[in-house]
C-alpha cells in the first residue's frame, strides 16, 4: 500500500513546520553565544529594543516560570543565566515583523563576555580531578560499570584504542515551528518533533502554565533522526508570542540548525579482548568515554546502552566495562539513531577482525564461533529469549553474490574520487569487510514506555469509516502508513483516515528507539481489537444488521487504550546486570570498497545486508528504513563528522559537512529474515537502527582490507590513508 | 511583509506554473524566498541556503536551477516551474507518481528539489541508463532514503513516460 501522505509530498502541498503562515504573524531570532565557556557580565538589549519593527527582546529574566530543563535531567537554562557552557548556547530573543529585522536586532544586542578555560577533552572530563566542572555537580554524567567473570587472562589478546567523530543527523528541514497565543492564556504550538507529550512536559513549566493550556499539533517534520527528540525553539518561541500577543514562527537556517540540536556523541574507547588459540572468546574489558557536551540531553540512556551492549552479540564468560558520559564544553549530544550502541559497535567491531587475524580465521568465522543464539545470555545477564540466527545470517551475507570484479578498462567515474580522480587508478585496491551489530529496541532500563491510540468507527456518507488518532510522530518512517494497515487489517474497513498528530489524545512515547512500529503499532492493534469487541457484541444482539445498519442503530463506536511492552529492570549501578533491555535487534553487513591508497580516496562498490525483522508489515517502508540506516552509516565511516576545535564548530555547513550523495551510495543487496518475537505485536522486530550500527565496522573493515592500515578512527579521512607515516 | 531597510523595490513579474504573477522585491531578494514569502509557494524548500542540497531546486524556462542562488529579479519575465506545477490538469506527472509508487521519499523535504531536476532530466533523456541517473541527481542530497528507492523512482518514471507518451 502506498504512503498516506505520498502525494502531498510529490505536489508540494504538504505542510511543513517551516512553510507554516499567518497573517500579522512575527519572526523570531535568537542570539548565541560565541564562545564555548564564559561567563555572561551583561547583557544590553537596548539597542535591539529600539530598532523599528521589533516588538519584544526577551533573556532569561523574561522567563515566565522554570529557567531550566532537559529530557532527562534540567539542566539546560531556557535562556544563558550568567553563563555559556557551549558556543551556539542560546542567550538572547527577538520578535520582529520580518526575519531580516530579528535577525538584525539580534546581531544588535551587547553581550558583555568574561572568555574562561573551556572544557574541551572528554578524557580529562571523566578521570582528571583538577579538571575545572562544567556543571556545579562535576563532570560525570553517567558511569555505568558491566562486571561478569573474574577471568581476565587468556591466550590471545589483542587490544585497541579507537575513536568516533561526533557525527549529524543533518536532516533536511531544519528545526522550525509556529506558537500561537490562545484566548485562554495558553498557547498552540505547531512544530517538528519526535515527541509531542515530551516537550509539552519541558514547555508548560517554563511558561508557568498548566500543561493543558499548552497545546502542541505535529507539523511536518523534515528528518528526525534523534535530533528532535530535544526542544529547539519550542520554548522560544512561545515565550515570544505570550509577551507580544502574536503568533511567531522561528526558522532556523541550516548554520544554526548545527547549534540548534544535539549531535552523536564522540567517543573514545580502549578494548582487550582475550580469547582461546581457536578464536573463542574468553574475556572482553573496556572503558568507553563519551562526550556528552555540555548538557545531559539524553546522556545517561546512550552510556547505558553503550555499557549494556559493549561487548557486541557475542558469548563472552568474563566482562569488565566501564562506560562513562561527562560533561564538558563542547556542543550538547544526545540522540542520533543507534545511540550508544553505534560507538560500540565500531570498536567491538574492530577488535573482532584483529582477533581473526590473531588467529588465523576469516572475520566471518570468527563471528560465528561467538555468536549469540537464542537463550545466550549477554553481558548483563539478559538471556536472549528471542530468535536470534546471528550464525545463519553471517553464513547467508558471505554466500549472498558480490558484485563482480573490477573491469580492467574502467570508466573514470567509477573509480574512488570519480571525475575528480587525478590518476588512472593505479593506486586502487579492492577490500571486503563484515561488521554485525546489535541494537536495543524500545526504551530499555525500566522506562515506562507505553502508546496510546483512539480508534473511531462511524459511518461517513453512509460508509463505515475509520479514525485513527495517536500523538506519535511521523517522521518521514512511514509510521502513518503502518497504523493505517493495521486499522485496515483488525477491522476489515476500508476506508481508515489518520488523524493528524497532536496533543488532544494521550502521549505515543518517542519516535526513537525504533520503537514506533512495536508501541504504537501495538497501541493501535489494541484499540482495534476493543473497538472489534463492542462491534461483535453490538452483531450478537442484532445478527441480521449488516455493519452499515448497526453503526446507523448505535451511533459511532470509539475507544482509546494504552499499549505496553513487557516491563524491563534498570542496569544494576555496580555490575551492570539486570533484564534492562525489551527486544533485541540484529543485523550485519558486507562492504566492498576501492581504495585509491596513494590518494586516500574510498569509493564502496556495494553494500550487502541481512537482517532480522520478526516480521515484515510494509517491504517498501522497511526496505526504505534498511537502505537509509546504512547510508548513515556509510556516511559515519567515510565523511561524516562536526569537525570541533577548542569548543567551536568549525564546519557548521552543507558544504563542509559531508553526507553521502547518491554517487556515494553504492547498489544495496538485501536479505530480510521474519522469525518472529512473541511477546511483539504481529512478532515484529524495530528495524531503523540495527543498519546504522552494522554498515559502519563493515565498511572501516573493507578499508582495512584494501589498505593494511589499522584505522582506528572514524570517519576514515583520505589523510589517514594516503598520509601514513611509512612504518620504521 | 514589510521591511524597514529603506532600499529600492523592483517590480518584477514571473510566470509561475503557467500563471502570470507580480512582486515587488528588492534585488537581493532570492527566488527561494520570492517563490515562499512573496507569492506562497511553499512546495520548494529550502534545506541548506547555499545551493548544496538542491532541495530548492526549480525549473528555470525548463532548467534546473537552484532557487537560493538566483535572484529574483535575474529572472524577471522569465518562466518558473515549481514543484506545485508539474501536475497537469489535477493529474499527477509520471515523475511523481513514479516517487510516490517506488517509496521514493520519506519525509519528503528533498523530494520537490528531485522532481524539478528528474522531470527536466527526463524530458531530455527519456532512455536513461543507471549511469545517467546517478549523474543527473548527483546534485540533490537525500538523508532517509539512502538513494535506492529513488533510481528506482527515476527509471519507472521514465518507463510510465514511455507508456504514456506510446
Amino acid at each position: 500500500m502506498l504512503r498516506p501522505d505520498g502525494t502531498l509530498k510529490v505536489t508540494g502541498e504538504f505542510a511543513y513546520s517551516s512553510d507554516l503562515w499567518l497573517d500579522g504573524m512575527l519572526w523570531g531570532a535568537t542570539l548565541r553565544s560565541p564562545h564555548p565557556s564564559a561567563w555572561i557580565r551583561s547583557v544590553d538589549v537596548g539597542p535591539a529594543l529600539a530598532m523599528p519593527g521589533v516588538f519584544a527582546v526577551l533573556t532569561h529574566e523574561d522567563v515566565p516560570g522554570e529557567k531550566f530543563y532537559g529530557l532527562e535531567h534540567k539542566d539546560q537554562p531556557v535562556l544563558a543565566i550568567d553563563q555559556v557552557r557551549y558556543q551556539g548556547e542560546a542567550v538572547a530573543l527577538v520578535a520582529a515583523d520580518h526575519p531580516e529585522t530579528a535577525r538584525r536586532a539580534a546581531a544588535a544586542i551587547v553581550v558583555d563576555y568574561e572568555v574562561r578555560e573551556a572544557v574541551v577533552d572528554a578524557r580529562r572530563a571523566a578521570f582528571d580531578p583538577s579538571c575545572p566542572p562544567v556543571h556545579a555537580h562535576g563532570n560525570l554524567v553517567r558511569h555505568q560499570p558491566v562486571r561478569v567473570g573474574s577471568t581476565f587472562d587468556a591466550p590471545v589478546v589483542v587490544t585497541g584504542e579507537y575513536e568516533v567523530g561526533m557525527q549529524d543527523q543533518a536532516f533536511l528541514g531544519p528545526e522550525s515551528g509556529l506558537a500561537v497565543p490562545g484566548e485562554d492564556g495558553g498557547v498552540d504550538l505547531y512544530v517538528a518533533t519526535q515527541w509531542l507529550h515530551v516537550d509539552q512536559d519541558q514547555v508548560a513549566p517554563c511558561l508557568a502554565l498548566p500543561k493543558e493550556k499548552v497545546r502542541l499539533s505535529l507539523a511536518g517534520v523534515g528528518g528526525a533522526f534523534g535530533a528532535r527528540e530535544d526542544l529547539s525553539m519550542q520554548i522560544h518561541a512561545s515565550m515570544l508570542a505570550l509577551r507580544t500577543g502574536k503568533p511567531v514562527k522561528i526558522v532556523y537556517g541550516r548554520e544554526e540548525s548545527f547549534f540548534g540540536h544535539v549531535h552523536r556523541h564522540p567517543a573514545r574507547m580502549r578494548y582487550e579482548h582475550g580469547a582461546t588459540a581457536d578464536g573463542r572468546l574468553v574475556y572482553v574489558r573496556a572503558e568507553i568515554v563519551l562526550d556528552g557536551g555540555a548538557y545531559c540531553s539524553s546522556s545517561p540512556a546512550v552510556v547505558g546502552n553503550a555499557a549494556s551492549l559493549g561487548v557486541g552479540p557475542y558469548e563472552v564468560g568474563n566482562v569488565w566495562i566501564d562506560a562513562y558520559g561527562v560533561y564538558t564544553n563542547n556542543p550538547p549530544c544526545g540522540a542520533m539513531r543507534g545511540f550508544g550502541a553505534v560507538q560500540a559497535c565500531y570498536a567491538y567491531e574492530s577488535q573482532m577482525d584483529r582477533l581473526a587475524e590473531a588467529c588465523g580465521l576469516s572475520p566471518v568465522e570468527v563471528r560465528i564461533r561467538n555468536a549469540v543464539s537464542q537463550g545466550s545470555k549477554l553481558a548483563t545477564g539478559q538471556i536472549v529469549d528471542t530468535p536470534a540466527p546471528l550464525a545463519d545470517m553471517l553464513r547467508e551475507l558471505e554466500a549472498m553474490p558480490g558484485p563482480g570484479e573490477p573491469s580492467a578498462a574502467r570508466d573514470l567515474r567509477s573509480l574512488p574520487g570519480g571525475v575528480a580522480q587525478t590518476t588512472h587508478g593505479e593506486g586502487v585496491r579492492r577490500g571486503v569487510g563484515y561488521g554485525v551489530g546489535i541494537k536495543n529496541i524500545c526504551f530499555s532500563e525500566g522506562f515506562d514506555d507505553y502508546s496510546t491510540a483512539r480508534v473511531r468507527v462511524e459511518l461517513l456518507g453512509g460508509e463505515p469509516h475509520v479514525l485513527v488518532h495517536t500523538a506519535a510522530a511521523e517522521v518521514g518512517q512511514g509510521l502513518i502508513t503502518i497504523k493505517a494497515q493495521i486499522a485496515r487489517t483488525e477491522l476489515g474497513i476500508d476506508k481508515v483516515t489518520i488523524a493528524p498528530a497532536d496533543t488532544s489524545v494521550g502521549s505515543a512515547g518517542s519516535s526513537s528507539a525504533s520503537r514506533q512500529s512495536y508501541v504504537t503499532g501495538g497501541a493501535v492493534k489494541a484499540t482495534c481489537e476493543a473497538v472489534r469487541e463492542r462491534l461483535d457484541r453490538m452483531r450478537a444482539g442484532h445478527p441480521e444488521l449488516t455493519l452499515e445498519e448497526l453503526l446507523e442503530l448505535y451511533g459511532p463506536v470509539e475507544e482509546t487504550r494504552e499499549y505496553r511492552h513487557r516491563p524491563t529492570t534498570p542496569m544494576d549501578p555496580l555490575t551492570g546486570q539486570g533484564d534492562s533491555h525489551v527486544q533485541l535487534a540484529l543485523c550485519v553487513h558486507r562492504a566492498v570498497v576501492d581504495v585509491d591508497v596513494e590518494l586516500g580516496l574510498v569509493k564502496v562498490v556495494e553494500l550487502a545486508a541481512v537482517q532480522d525483522v520478526g516480521r515484515i508489515l510494509n517491504p517498501l517502508a522497511l526496505e526504505g528504513q534498511i537502505h537509509g540506516g546504512t547510508a548513515q552509516g556509510l556516511g559515519l565511516a567515510l565523511m561524516e563528522e562536526i569537525q570541533v576545535r577548542d569548543g567551536k564548530v568549525l564546519n557548521p555547513s552543507f558544504t563542509d559537512y559531508l553526507i553521502p550523495t547518491i554517487l556515494d551510495m553504492p547498489p544495496m543487496r538485501l536479505s530480510i529474515l521474519e522469525n518472529p518475537d512473541p511477546h511483539a505485536p504481529y512478532g515484529l522486530r524495530g528495524a531503523g537502527e540495527p543498519p546504522t550500527l552494522s554498515s559502519t565496522p563493515a565498511v572501516a573493515a573493507a578499508v582495512r582490507a584494501a589498505t593494511g592500515l589499522d584505522l582506528p578512527r572514524v570517519p576514515i579521512r583520505p589523510e589517514d590513508i594516503a598520509l601514513v607515516p611509512a612504518a620504521g | 511583509m514589510s521591511e524597514r531597510t529603506g532600499e529600492h523595490r523592483h517590480a518584477i513579474t514571473l510566470t509561475v506554473n503557467g500563471v502570470l504573477r507580480e512582486a515587488a522585491v528588492p534585488a537581493r531578494r532570492l527566488l527561494s524566498d520570492c517563490l515562499r514569502h512573496d507569492l506562497g509557494l511553499t512546495g520548494t524548500h529550502v534545506g541548506c541556503e547555499h545551493g548544496v542540497c538542491g532541495a530548492c531546486t526549480v525549473l528555470l524556462d525548463g532548467e534546473p536551477v537552484r532557487s537560493c542562488l538566483t535572484f529574483a529579479v535575474t529572472v524577471d519575465g522569465h518562466e518558473i516551474t515549481t514543484v506545485e506545477g508539474l501536475a497537469e490538469r489535477g493529474e499527477l506527472s509520471p515523475v511523481q507518481r513514479a516517487f510516490s509508487e517506488c517509496h521514493g521519499l520519506q519525509c519528503g523535504f528533498c523530494t520537490p528539489g528531485f522532481l524539478c531536476t528528474v522531470t527536466a532530466f527526463l524530458r531530455d533523456n527519456r532512455t536513461p541508463t543507471d549511469e545517467e541517473v546517478l549523474e543527473a541527481v548527483s546534485g540533490n542530497l537525500c538523508r532517509c532514503t539512502g538513494y535506492q528507492n529513488i533510481i528506482k523512482a527515476v527509471h519507472r518514471a521514465a518507463e510510465i513516460q514511455a507508456e504514456e507518451s506510446g
